[in-house]
């Protein structure tokens, strides 16, 4: 069965997507990111150490021509700060791909939506595949798909929190309307918080902290591989309706 | 000449170019964006492009992030 995520012609393999913040190492992070079965990973832009050069580089342990690198701007409060961030990560990457942040909110890290709205119109303007991380509200979605966003990366709950989707019925919501890909970007915590996002009929997943953060990294990016590939079977197949009251499985014909 | 390079002032010789500048601090160009005063140079310009006085510099690369 051909169930293959595709952004503005680009194929994706996995409907999992990763982030490679908050690691151990760049070892822990190559051996989450492998077992994750992941072939999007984001990444920041941020200065190099000029003063250590024998740091090593992220890119030594995820590498470009096995993962699609996916340069985020996180940490940017304004427009021309998102922008900036964007248009230096295309002349250090391979690609047009950016997950646009706008942030409005230190505590929350709430996207500042008017800005990402803003940022979405310039860079997708400039030839940019522009993923922007938005929160939950659907009106918002369609403005962002009105401006050229490629897909649209409602939040589960806020980036990090690991309190899984708040509100499904928003997502829902989203899906129904959305003529782009729709991906759960920020909040999940666990696996089964995943497969409901899959579930509901999200086209993937991007996390980060859900697998860095458990006791068991590369165990838990197992687990999130799996969780991906239930939800979007499960969503597929269509759950049976939901009942209050029970039908047996068992036939009463034939009983003593 | 005096160059602010990633937020930091040092002390360059003239005539430095962006590709000069990478060779001596052993940074790989295909892997990193080079700014000068806020303008993005782009990787077939840094033979030519020439540093001076004053000038303020970035080099970003990507690292582990969400």
């Amino acid at each position: 069965m051909d169930d293959k995520l595709v952004i503005r012609g680009i194929e994706f393999k996995s409907r999992l997507w990763v982030g490679t913040g908050k690691y151990k190492d760049f070892e822990e992070t190559r051996r989450a990111i492998e077992a994750s079965g992941a072939d999007v990973v984001t990444v920041a832009v941020r200065r190099v150490n000029i003063f250590d050069r024998k740091s090593e580089n992220l890119l030594d342990y995820v590498d470009p021509k096995k993962y699609k690198i996916l340069p985020n701007t996180a940490g940017c409060y304004t427009v021309e700060d998102a922008l900036r961030y964007a248009r230096l990560a295309r002349e250090a990457g391979i690609s047009d791909l950016v997950k646009l942040e706008v942030i409005g909110d230190e505590k929350t890290l709430f996207p500042d939506v008017c800005g990402l709205l803003k940022a979405t119109e310039i860079l997708a303007k400039e030839g940019f595949i522009v993923l922007p991380y938005t929160n939950d509200d659907p009106v918002m979605a369609q403005r962002l798909v009105d401006a050229g966003a490629s897909a649209v990366m409602p939040l589960a709950a806020p980036i990090g929190s690991g309190l899984g989707i708040r509100n499904p019925y928003n997502i829902k919501i989203i899906l129904e309307q959305a003529k782009v890909p729709v991906i759960v970007d920020a909040g999940v915590g666990t696996a089964s918080d995943v497969a409901i996002a899959m579930e509901l009929g999200c086209d993937a997943v991007l996390l980060n902290t859900a697998i860095a953060g458990a006791k068991d990294p590369v165990a838990m990016a197992e687990a999130m591989k799996h969780a991906v590939i239930a939800g979007r079977l499960a969503y597929k197949a269509g759950r049976m309706p939901r009942k209050l009251y029970a039908t047996a499985s068992s036939p009463i014909e034939g009983m003593l | 000449m005096k160059l602010t390079l990633n937020g930091t002032i040092s002390e360059f010789q003239d005539g430095t170019t962006i590709a000069g500048l990478l060779e001596g601090l052993k940074i790989e160009p295909a892997r990193v964006a080079v700014e000068v005063n806020l303008e993005i140079i782009r990787k077939q310009d840094y033979q030519k492009c020439m540093l001076k006085e004053g000038d303020s510099i970035e080099i970003v690369n990507f690292v582990g992030g969400g």
